[in-house]
């Protein structure tokens, strides 16, 4: 079950995200990638070199859109500003699926810029799905949401969040992207076993997966994309991917950037895993 | 507590700024002990209590939108000074949080704000606050609509009288110092520097501190504009400044003219041979476009 509703009936492969620093390699070489994921912020303005590559890209490559402020998980209602730049965009990108965090980050009309944690409570999993299905409604796109790393757990908490992300996902009859290192992170800092995690969720909701590096501080680990994957987080994917069949896969890297090829070699290491699985299966 | 009462009570912590040595608040803003306030909504475990798991996200936050202000705003940094330049960021992000959904914004409102706080910036307000126009105008520039390239010719086939329409991202702004100049000066002070020693570092730092001191005031008007995705400072003539703001607002070519020229002694074959300059430069620099539909 590769391709499902929830990521449009396409499994893309194995892709890595658009970044700056690579543009000019990506545009003169045309490297084969399977497909790039972007920051769909970057690009929700009205001109200029970021659109002017994007549609250069877009000549050549297949682009899923993935966003950082939505905040399905915030109180307020969603911003219709927002939400008609990046209905545009994803008329420009024809992206196959759109995706955002599992979490909240504007209260009042005022930005965090951060992925704040949710409280799993069953209120807060009603909103979130509701939010879900009007963006979706909008959009006309298919929407999977991220679990993000978290730092923080609440006393009001009613459930895991394995358990809240199939609760949101559920009721809003929506996608996951399942973000295998940010479940490696978060099983670090709240002491939760990660495989308890990836065999909780609904496999055959996952549209896409993520991948990445983190960093490891003395009490607690950060989410910072700017390290190779390593071999704890390749063991949760090998494990999503038995699960849910291979899926359209993505690496994320976002800080001290290294060459394109540095970055591709590290996301292609995951077509290891996918053949692995095929055999198994 | 509900999710809205949450989300305030965490909301309001994580904006809260930091401490000198960059730590959480040991109190919040109603008085009370942090610990407290962490305590009633977070969870301890066993390495880190409620109080300091707020405050990753506390540092992360302030880590962030400093961060952005300090990548925008290079020039009003080298101005005021970095320790000051920092301590200004943070009470303009206490006064003025970001209310737009990308941090590409967050520097949008900081010339007003700047502008009613001038002991940010005193005794350098006119130059600072110039620097601050000029660098959000390379900010709309840089990412700014464009329209079709629309020649003189073009438009004066449809109407002999026309409306010329400039480019959206086209801005232009009337300064009281050569900040262009100083501008590009800082990043070429810049470049480099990160490989460079502490004695190289410390050259340039005081090489940046002279030339701001070194800045009198000198009119220059200036039009911020893009050439094949790369943003540009392109020096105008008064008259050409004045007449290209008339355009914008829409006026018709000869009254553009009009208000260019009201009081000056050009003669009008002096006259025709500057125009004919103007647009032959301006077409080149994609500068007249085709006038926006009425949608947008």
């Amino acid at each position: 079950m590769p391709a499902n509703s929830f990521n449009g009936f396409t499994e893309l492969g194995v892709g890595i995200g658009l970044r700056v620093p690579h543009y000019q390699h990506i545009l003169s070489e045309k490297p084969v990638v399977d497909w790039f994921e972007i920051i769909s912020e970057n690009y929700m303005i009205d001109g200029g070199r970021p659109l002017h590559v994007l549609d250069q890209i877009l000549e050549h490559y297949r682009v899923v859109q993935h966003g950082v402020s939505m905040y399905f998980g915030s109180a307020e209602p969603a911003n219709r500003e927002h939400l008609k730049k990046l209905k545009a965009l994803v008329k420009r990108t024809n992206t196959p699926w759109l995706t955002d965090h599992l979490c909240w980050g504007s209260v009042d009309g005022r930005y965090s810029h951060d992925l704040l944690p949710m409280p799993y409570t069953f209120e807060a999993a009603r909103h979130t799905a509701q939010k879900i299905r009007e963006v979706r409604d909008f959009l006309e796109v298919p929407i999977a949401v991220e679990n993000v790393s978290s730092y923080a757990e609440f006393h009001v908490s009613e459930m895991t969040e394995w358990e809240f992300l199939t609760e949101v996902v559920e009721l809003a009859d929506c996608g996951i992207l399942l973000d295998v290192n940010n479940i490696y992170v978060s099983s670090r800092n709240h002491s939760f076993n990660p495989l308890d995690y990836v065999n909780g969720v609904s496999a055959e909701r996952v549209a896409q997966i993520h991948i990445a590096g983190h960093s490891k501080f003395e009490k607690y680990i950060l989410d910072t994309h700017d390290h190779p994957v390593i071999n704890p987080v390749w063991k949760l994917y090998a494990r999503a991917i038995e699960l849910a069949g291979p899926t359209a896969t993505l690496l994320e890297w976002d800080d001290r950037i290294p060459s394109f090829e540095e970055v591709h070699s590290e996301a292609l290491k995951a077509n290891q895993f996918i053949a692995e699985t095929a055999v198994a299966s | 507590m509900n999710l809205v009462e949450l989300q305030h009570r965490m909301f309001e912590t994580i904006l809260q700024p930091l401490t000198a040595g960059e730590q959480m608040q040991a109190c919040s803003r109603d008085g009370r002990p942090m610990h407290e306030v962490a305590a009633e909504f977070i969870k301890p475990n066993d390495r880190l209590s409620s109080f300091e798991r707020l405050e990753i996200y506390n540092r992360q936050y302030w880590f962030r939108v400093l961060g952005a202000l300090d990548e925008d705003f290079p020039g009003l940094r080298t101005i005021i000074g970095q320790r000051r330049f920092e301590a200004m960021c943070k009470a303009y992000l206490a006064d003025r949080p970001s209310e737009s959904f990308t941090l590409r914004n967050l520097g949008a409102r900081l010339e007003p704000w700047l502008r009613s706080h001038p002991e940010w910036t005193q005794p350098r307000t006119a130059l600072a606050l110039d620097m601050v126009r000029l660098e959000w105008a390379e900010i709309e520039v840089f990412d700014g609509a464009a329209e079709p390239v629309l020649t003189p010719q073009d438009a004066l086939a449809s109407d002999p009288d026309p409306q010329f329409n400039l480019q959206p991202y086209l801005q232009l702004l009337r300064l009281r110092y050569p900040v262009d100049d100083l501008l590009i000066a800082i990043r070429q002070d810049g470049s480099g520097s990160a490989m460079a020693s502490n004695a190289v570092s410390e050259r340039h730092k005081r090489t940046r501190v002279r030339k701001v001191a070194r800045q009198k005031p000198q009119s220059v008007f200036l039009a911020v504009h893009r050439i094949d995705d790369s943003v540009y400072f392109k020096r105008l003539e008064p008259e050409a400044f004045k007449f290209l703001n008339a355009l914008r607002e829409g006026k018709d070519l000869s009254s553009a003219v009009g208000c260019a020229f009201a009081g000056s002694s050009v003669s009008e074959s002096e006259l025709l041979s500057i125009l004919q300059d103007w647009f032959k430069n301006w077409s080149t620099l994609g500068w007249f476009c085709e006038p926006r539909p009425a949608n947008q």
